[in-house]
């Protein structure tokens, strides 16, 4: 018997869970796979590149980090049991996306824009994916999101970018079309323009 | 009941245990110095957990090798080491098995040397031994893996700083605020005292939770010691299965 879940916690739903630690920098034995980047096959309609740089504090590139994206396909629907609204019709959408970082910091995920989403309290959020930052360094994982800068209607009335504290700077998680029918989307870990980073 | 979140529109989504610092290690721990330059400063901006956050993805089975959850038969020879089988089950912390998940364990061979060109220190690499390791969860939630115990090695933190033993553990849950990236120790290691990526988690009744249980029942005679290690993600405050009340 494993002793898990036995040494309390109570209310909250806190029982036995496991912390957080670290990816390391060894990561990329085990988390890159070689269609990581691929939200949706190679070729898919409407698909494109999301290319940026990680830095930190110091405004160097971090070499060793890992971004994994998450997104609903182009209908806006998730292929999930808590999507209550049934079937999707993007047979071949992954959803997830996961580039480890080179040298210079780069990564680059392939895939196509989400849809607008329903919310609980009838609101709409904006076109947005969801990002995880992982790398050496950091205990644990730092969410952010991508919002799109073509959305700018979407964008003012999305629950989550109309409601952040007045010292975020949202313009940090606005991807900036790069010219090649992609966009280009920048992490900085710390510092200046430093990255709204969300607790989930 | 007020925990599901509901609209008239009728989506109903699970609402998931949020963050919390009682459990998870700070992201500036200054025993750790790599934290320094990589730590957010400004707090973190509460995000409300709507259809991104309550979902995650459903990787198939196609994403398996056959071999992909035995890390001493990935080459043509067996690895040098102690074998061991790791097996246990992800939960989530109403106790509830999360089936069907991903796990993925990357880990140093038996001289505590990784197969990455960053990792140089003077110990030999093993041509059997990647360390690389993928499973999904049965239906009750199980994991297995067959590997040998991972070498402690050292790193350049502090003087004489060595890593325990451990195997790295990444699990997708079934939310992507379940999403986890771990270490399991092995019980007893004299390194623990020291090692400031182990200490970081605040509370020591929670650290010892990423220690594992070394596991007479799993353990096999002339074979292969077991060790058995539970993950639990945080669950659900409510199930997706409750009927709204009208």
């Amino acid at each position: 018997m494993s002793a898990a879940g036995s040494d309390g916690g109570g209310a909250g739903g806190t029982a036995g869970i496991t912390p957080s630690q670290t990816v390391g920098p060894y990561f990329a034995i085990g988390l890159t796979w070689e269609d990581g980047a691929e939200v949706v096959p190679e070729g898919s309609e409407g698909a494109f590149w999301i290319r940026g740089r990680v830095f930190d504090g110091n405004g160097d590139p971090i070499p060793d980090a890992v971004i994994e994206t998450w997104q609903a396909d182009p209908d806006g629907r998730f292929d999930h049991p808590d999507d209550p609204r049934g079937a999707v019709d993007w047979g071949s959408f992954r959803g997830l996306g996961r580039s480890g970082t080179d040298d210079e910091g780069r990564y680059a995920i392939y895939t196509v824009k989400p849809g607008p989403l329903p919310a609980p309290d009838g609101a709409t959020e904006a076109p947005h994916i969801d990002v995880s930052v992982m790398c050496r360094g950091l205990l644990a994982r730092l969410p952010t999101r991508i919002y799109f800068p073509e959305e700018e209607a979407a964008n003012a009335s999305d629950p989550v970018l109309s409601s952040l504290p007045a010292s975020a700077d949202a313009s940090t998680l606005m991807a900036v079309e790069d010219g090649e029918g992609g966009y280009r989307f920048d992490i900085r870990l710390q510092g200046e323009g430093e990255t709204v980073f969300f607790s989930v | 009941m007020t925990d599901l979140q509901r609209s008239e529109s009728g989506l109903v989504l699970p609402r998931y245990g949020r963050e919390n610092a009682e459990i998870d290690p700070p992201l500036d721990f200054a025993g750790y110095r790599s934290t320094a330059l990589r730590h957010p400063k400004n707090p973190l901006v509460m995000l409300p957990q709507m259809l991104t956050e309550v979902t995650a993805p459903v990787l198939g089975e196609s994403r398996l090798g056959p071999l992909d959850h035995d890390l001493t038969r990935q080459h043509e020879e067996e690895p040098i080491g102690q074998r061991i089988q790791v097996t246990g089950r992800v939960l989530d912390s109403d106790g509830r098995p999360v089936p069907n998940t991903l796990v993925e364990v990357w880990q140093a061979n038996a001289c505590g040397r990784y197969r990455h060109a960053v990792d140089d220190w003077p110990a030999p690499l093993d041509p059997n031994f990647t360390g690389v390791g993928r499973c999904f969860t049965d239906s009750e939630g199980r994991y297995r893996f067959v590997t040998i115990r991972p070498g402690a090695y050292p790193w350049k933190n502090h003087h004489n700083a060595w890593r325990p033993a451990h195997i790295h553990f990444s699990l997708f849950g079934r939310a992507f605020t379940q999403r986890l990236v771990t270490q399991m120790y092995f019980p007893d290691d004299p390194l623990f005292s020291e090692d400031p990526i182990f200490n970081s988690v605040p509370d020591p009744q929670v650290r010892e939770r990423m220690v594992s249980h070394f596991d007479w029942d799993t353990t096999e005679d002339h074979w292969q010691l077991g060790y058995t290690w539970d993950i639990v993600l945080r669950g659900p405050e409510a199930t997706v299965f409750e009927e709204p009340h009208a």
